[in-house]
């Protein structure tokens, strides 16, 4: 209940505010975000399967942001930044796909 | 990704509210937060994630393009440039030949014309006034500057016109002249006025013949009669 609540005010704060992202933050924030959504899915996923921590979320989380983040700069300082960045998108996908069928799975028995 | 735990701990209420789960849900926001303002900076913002060649090419196409528009830019400003002066020159040529079609008008006498001038009143008891006295009278008119002349406001004086005794009337163009003839001038009206009474002038002539004449000088004198334009039948122009 309190998550969907943060969930909320965060949609309606972006709308609201509508604020520019910086330039410096520009190339990492998408990754972030798929970062972010694998670590939701991944915590959807255990919620299903009754054994969701809220430790371990916030862990997985804030680390997921951090190191796509991190190869995203890296990517950039060896020049083959958009690369990179591509392989840290087809990998988070990749477990994004896991999760929702293993969610799928529990659900439709499908 | 929240790894696997192996340990059972007790389901809590949901409605109990603790850190942990405030963290969970700052965090849901702040993702929700910034996919919100990734969306809305996506849509003003196109060119973020274009890779650098592309955006090489991009640009190369675009100076391009802005080159030939450059291009035709010029092209349809020395057009523009072009219609404009051939536009005040046809423009200057339409005013000049309307003035002149005004100036020849007035000399044909097919339009009306007004401005000051006088007006000479011949009254003739005698019936001793004939053609040829009036067209004296005209020619002395045309002598002094008389632009436009009219006869009792019916006969327009132009250069075709003839003057004619017609049984004990005057024909002046063609059109019957009933006594008192009123001739009406325009022109310089005090140089009209002094011309016509000089001595051995218009009015000494006519009054030698037993008439009696009038002249009123007139700030504005509104001539309506028209002369018959006939166009020449055998007259050409040569230019």
């Amino acid at each position: 209940m309190i998550p969907v609540i943060g969930l909320a005010i965060g949609v309606i704060a972006g709308l609201v505010f509508q604020p520019t992202v910086p330039t410096d933050l520009q190339p990492y924030l998408p990754i972030a975000i798929v970062a972010a959504l694998d670590a939701v899915v991944g915590a959807l996923r255990a919620l299903g399967e009754r054994r969701f921590d809220d430790r371990v979320f916030v862990v997985s989380f804030i680390s997921n942001v951090v190191i796509a983040a991190f190869m995203v700069y890296l990517g950039d300082q060896l020049g083959v930044g958009s690369q990179l960045s591509t392989g840290v998108v087809v990998v988070l996908g990749i477990r994004i796909f896991a999760n929702a069928a293993a969610i799928r799975r529990r659900i439709f028995h499908a | 990704m929240p790894e696997p735990r192996t340990d059972d701990r007790p389901k809590r209420s949901p409605f109990k509210v603790s850190v942990s789960q405030l963290v969970v849900a700052a965090l849901i926001g702040g993702l929700a937060f910034a996919i919100t303002v990734q969306v809305r900076d996506d849509d003003t913002d196109d060119y973020s994630g274009v890779r650098g060649d592309d955006l090489v090419e991009l640009l190369k196409s675009l100076d391009s393009a802005n080159e030939r528009l450059n291009g035709q830019i010029d092209d349809l400003t020395d057009t523009r440039n072009g219609l404009l002066s051939s536009t005040q020159r046809s423009q200057k040529a339409q005013k000049q030949a309307k003035q002149r079609a005004e100036q020849l008008a007035i000399l044909a006498g097919s339009v009306g014309a007004s401005g000051p001038g006088i007006e000479v009143v011949v009254q003739d008891p005698n019936q001793q006034i004939d053609a040829a006295a009036i067209l004296d009278a005209v020619e002395e008119l045309r002598d002094a500057g008389a632009e436009v002349i009219a006869i009792n406001g019916v006969a327009r004086v132009v250069a075709q016109t003839y003057f004619l005794d017609d049984a004990d009337q005057i024909r002046v163009g063609g059109r019957e002249i009933k006594r008192p003839y009123r001739i009406e001038v325009i022109g310089d009206a005090s140089g009209l006025a002094e011309a016509v009474r000089f001595p051995g002038g218009l009015v000494d002539s006519l009054e030698n013949r037993g008439a009696s004449v009038i002249v009123t000088k007139k700030d504005k004198i509104t001539i309506t009669a028209l002369a018959d334009v006939k166009s020449p039948e055998y007259a050409r122009p040569t230019s």
